[in-house]
């Protein structure tokens, strides 16, 4: 649908970056329209995980990454992909139900979800917008904090913005976890999850266990429902943000021009994949009158439930939740495409998408290689507008795990394969 | 129909009782209720069960664009006429990624508009979205007011001329339902010869206040009325324009009819109306319509009818056959709106100028046309319906009060000349009060000779179309003097025409002397034609009678 659309003015957070005198130097692929939890639906191919043609990986599994090559995650893969591949510093996402954190995490890079509130949307092309927001991918806790620090603000042109709390640009060097109070939700032991992730996710929090931190198991029994509600809520707003998507101002317009209405049939069929069809379609049967209060009322009311959730373990002083990010290492693009992008977005989005649903600020961080040399990554929750403090006891952890950088294993990049540093391209 | 012919009197006494004892009861039910009962006569011999005593119901949703220099939600300016797609925003195209900013403006509009209307204005209100595709709405989708409007509950009051020769004015309700903000969309041409569509979204965006009016109304007259009156009160507040035929005030009529004091009939929307005088006769129109349908044994169709000017009919509309569900939706991208009561409301903090304080716009709201009505009744003693036709044209109150500056003459005197004499000439040549050739000035010294004594009133008449005439060139005494028009004052001659007039006509004076006094007026008829209507007739009249009766 946008393939030929070049959109004439900049979004709020890249005019805030370029301002600072940030470097533009590219747009990355991803899943088409943001939907998608692989970056294997985008209009120019699927997105290559770097760490697909890294040395770990290649080694310990005998793969061979022209074919054996593991997905980013999504939908925010090329942007994690280029951060992971050192190809650029940062890179800025969007994320709706995990769509930068995903791809953080199987990519081995920091990847913050921000308040709801806190950074500008305005020219961010909505998927849910409710949940949407910028995210923001580094190689490091304290690269995010700066980033963070550039973008956040009130922006007239975006009236769900709020001002953001005060606070100092960068991270204190040695954040003290001494009874910080952390939270491990009962309810995140989800089935699917690898034991490595497990285990992972036990290592962590003795660590800080260890250091003084008061580490506690707590309750969110309604974030089980949350990929439904999400579903829910997501197709009724996509259904109605896709709807300007018909040819007319900008962007694909079909050769039928019979009628109006067969153009606008017409130029919508062709410009859009059979995954934003489909959500199209569900969300237009959601928000019918005979079904509205059944289906988007009804999910309205759970996502108001799984954010009480929240506050109710941060009001009785849970300072951080410690969860994994994703259910495992990175998979086989050929094993990914096994299932359908609803089904694999629905398995996938479990631990990501709570935090979404009630607006609160998340980040994956990087710890560990998997027994297949590619990165698990845990992710820490916090209240709304304490990103800071959230990215304070990242940097903690990232101080203490000690996650390897690509370049230490470039050599093997040199030896024989297609990998292209600049930008990942996929064969569709 | 011997027995309707004498049913006519009888209803038109129990309705003129009705009329007595239920003022809010309209006289065109006379109308209406006639045309039934005598084709009522017609159906019975065929044997046929008809409904009888049809009355019409009328509600109206009426769309006020807003006065503001930017659009509801994006900064691009409003202004009619402007060369196509050359106030278009990203927000208005619908590029991906804009977002709605909200227009404190417009916002203050609708608050100010409910006060007038004595609303209750919503503390919070909730936008939300409606969705239909049409080449017109960019983004698939419309931005309104559907679950929690801004103002709710009111009253719309509004004053007929009614009576013989319309001579009464009759106060009238009609609640308001509610006023919610939303955007208006682009304009679509189609241009059949090449089978496109053109579009043009100058107008997307543009803000609007729906009002919707309760179906409290019977006719055309009264809805007609309505709005007129709508239109003065938004112009008043200067929160719209109103001008009908710059679409401005959009008017969609809703009809139906049914039996008094039963349940609402089935009703159909009339839209395509571009003046208050074409409201009324369409209204009428789509009442006969239905009284038709019904009395033919058929059922009215709930749907969407346009209105024909040139056939002044309502023909049903191609494009709304199918039914839409809108799919509402809140609008995320929007806070809840709040206005706050009063100044002390508003939490600390807030920034001030971004607040919309419902006391502060009370404390601002102008006069609004009833109550100056009933000021220019007391201040100048004149009848309410000749207040009612002042404030009805646009310009003539200040034309009134410009005369009585330039004149003593008491306003009581003044005030005829203005609502019947200026009026009828304006009308009949379609011009403005601005535009009207004779000024206050003139006028005034038209009036000043009338009242010294130098013409009579029927000559003034004249002179008055002779100034109209000239375009003012030629001032009152001028045109008096070059027409010899002064009042003939002078007892000798006018006796001696008296005398004339007296001895040319022996049969009225013999039926005055019988006892016909009304004939004296044919006489003084005669010796105005004689003197050209420059007699005086107060004179002419004792002379007359001086002569005539007694003896000859």
């Amino acid at each position: 649908m946008l393939k030929n659309y070049t959109p004439p003015y900049n979004a709020t957070v890249v005019q805030k970056l370029l301002d600072q005198g940030a470097v533009l130097i590219g747009k990355t692929n991803m899943d088409e329209f943001a939907m998608g939890s692989g970056s294997t639906d985008g209009a120019f191919g699927p997105v290559r995980n770097p760490w697909s043609y890294a040395a770990p990986y290649c080694e310990r599994t005998g793969a061979v990454p022209d074919s054996d090559w593991v997905i980013c995650g999504g939908s925010s893969g090329g942007s994690a992909a280029a951060v992971a591949s050192l190809t650029s510093y940062f890179a800025l996402g969007s994320d709706t139900g995990g769509s930068t954190r995903n791809p953080g995490a199987l990519c081995g890079v920091v990847a913050l979800k921000p308040t709801y509130g806190l950074l500008s949307r305005h020219g961010l092309i909505p998927l849910v917008n409710s949940s949407d927001v910028p995210g923001i991918i580094t190689r490091s806790a304290s690269d995010a904090a700066i980033i963070l620090g550039i973008l956040q603000g009130v922006d007239t042109k975006d009236s769900t913005t709020v001002p953001a709390p005060p606070s100092p640009m960068e991270l204190a060097e040695n954040f003290d976890v001494k009874n910080l109070f952390v939270g491990i939700p009962k309810e995140f032991y989800a089935p699917g999850m690898s034991e490595e992730t497990a285990a992972q996710w036990s290592h962590v929090t003795d660590l800080l266990e260890k250091s003084g931190a008061r580490v506690e198991q707590v309750s969110l029994p309604h974030c089980q429902y949350s990929i439904a509600c999400y579903h829910v809520l997501c197709c009724a707003e996509v259904a109605s943000n896709m709807a300007r998507f018909d040819g007319l101002q900008y962007g694909h317009r079909s050769e039928v021009d019979s009628s109006t209405e067969a153009m606008y049939a017409t130029t919508r069929h062709e410009g859009f994949n059979d995954v934003v069809r489909g959500r199209i379609l569900s969300g237009n049967y959601f928000l019918l009158k005979q079904n509205y209060e059944h289906y988007f009322v009804k999910a309205q009311r759970v996502r108001r439930l799984i954010t009480d959730d929240f506050n109710r373990v941060f009001s009785s002083g849970v300072d951080v939740l410690l969860t994994p990010t994703t259910l495992s290492d990175a998979a086989r693009y050929a094993d990914f495409t096994q299932e359908d992008n609803r089904t694999r977005s629905s398995q996938e989005d479990v631990f990501t998408n709570p935090a979404n649903m009630a607006g609160l600020p998340a980040v994956s961080v990087p710890t560990t290689l998997s027994r297949r040399g590619l990165p698990i990554g845990l992710q820490l929750t916090g209240p709304a507008f304490q990103d800071k403090k959230l990215l304070s006891v990242a940097q903690w952890i990232e101080q203490r795990v000690g996650f390897p950088s690509i370049s230490d294993f470039v050599e093997s990049n040199r030896q024989g394969s297609n990998y292209n540093i600049g930008f990942a391209r996929g064969v569709r | 129909m011997a027995a309707s012919a004498a049913a006519v009197p009888f209803r038109f006494k129990m309705i003129k009782r009705t009329l007595l004892l239920c003022p809010n009861t309209s006289f065109t039910i006379r109308r209406l209720n006639l045309e039934s009962s005598r084709n009522d006569s017609q159906l019975l011999h065929n044997n046929r069960s008809v409904p009888t005593h049809l009355e019409g119901v009328v509600g109206l949703e009426i769309h006020a664009q807003i006065h503001s220099r930017t659009k509801m939600f994006s900064g691009s300016q409003v202004q009619f006429l402007s060369p196509p797609n050359s106030l278009v925003s990203f927000f208005d195209a619908s590029l991906p990624g804009t977002l709605p900013v909200l227009n404190k403006r417009c916002v203050e509009a609708a608050v100010t508009t409910g006060l007038a209307l004595n609303c209750r204005i919503n503390e919070t209100s909730l936008f939300d979205r409606k969705h239909y595709f049409y080449a017109d709405l960019p983004a698939g989708y419309q931005i309104t007011q559907q679950r929690r409007p801004l103002a709710v509950d009111g009253i719309l009051s509004y004053s007929l001329l009614d009576g013989k020769k319309h001579k009464q004015v009759v106060r009238k309700n009609v609640r308001v339902k509610q006023i919610q903000l939303e955007q208006d969309s682009g304009k679509s041409l189609h241009d059949d010869d090449r089978g496109q569509t053109l579009v043009d979204l100058n107008r997307a965006g543009v803000g609007l206040m729906e009002l919707v009016m309760e179906p409290d109304m019977t006719c055309g007259e009264e809805a007609a009325a309505a709005v007129r009156e709508l239109q003065l009160i938004l112009q008043a507040l200067g929160t719209c324009q109103g001008n009908m035929s710059e679409g401005q005030l959009r008017v969609d009529a809703n009809v139906s009819v049914r039996k008094p004091g039963e349940a609402l009939g089935v009703r159909t929307e009339v839209k395509n109306i571009n003046s208050v005088r074409y409201l009324s006769k369409a209204i009428d129109f789509e009442i006969r319509r239905q009284m038709d349908v019904l009395r033919r044994g058929g059922r009215v169709q709930n749907e969407t009818r346009a209105y024909d000017a040139k056939t002044g009919t309502t023909v049903p509309m191609r494009d709304k056959e199918a039914l839409q569900d809108y799919r509402f939706m809140p609008e995320p991208n929007l806070p809840p709106l709040t206005v706050y009561p009063d100044a002390a409301s508003v939490p600390p903090g807030a920034d001030v100028r971004r607040a919309v304080v419902v006391q502060n716009l009370r404390a601002e709201l102008p006069e609004l046309p009833a109550a100056r009505r009933d000021r220019l009744v007391e201040m100048y003693d004149i009848l309410p319906e000749h207040s009612y036709t002042l404030l009805n044209e646009e310009g003539l109150v200040e034309y009134f009060e410009s005369v009585l500056k330039a004149t003593n003459r008491e306003p009581r005197k003044v005030i005829g000349w203005v609502t019947n004499e200026l009026l009828a000439l304006l009308k009949q040549q379609d011009l403005n009060v601005s535009q009207s050739p004779v000024s206050p000035s003139s006028m005034a010294q038209l009036l000043e000779l009338l009242q010294a004594g130098s013409i009579s009133s029927s000559v003034a008449k004249q002179v008055f179309q002779e100034m109209w005439k000239h375009s003012g060139a030629k001032t009152a005494a001028e045109i008096i003097g070059e027409k010899e028009l002064s009042l003939i004052r002078d007892a000798e001659q006018l006796r001696r025409l008296c005398a004339e007039v007296v001895d040319s006509h022996p049969h009225e004076v013999q039926a005055f002397q019988a006892g016909n006094k009304k004939v004296l007026n044919k006489l003084m008829g005669a010796v105005q034609r004689e003197t050209k209507g420059r007699a005086d007739p107060l004179v002419v009249r004792d002379i007359l009678l001086d002569k005539i009766s007694g003896t000859v």
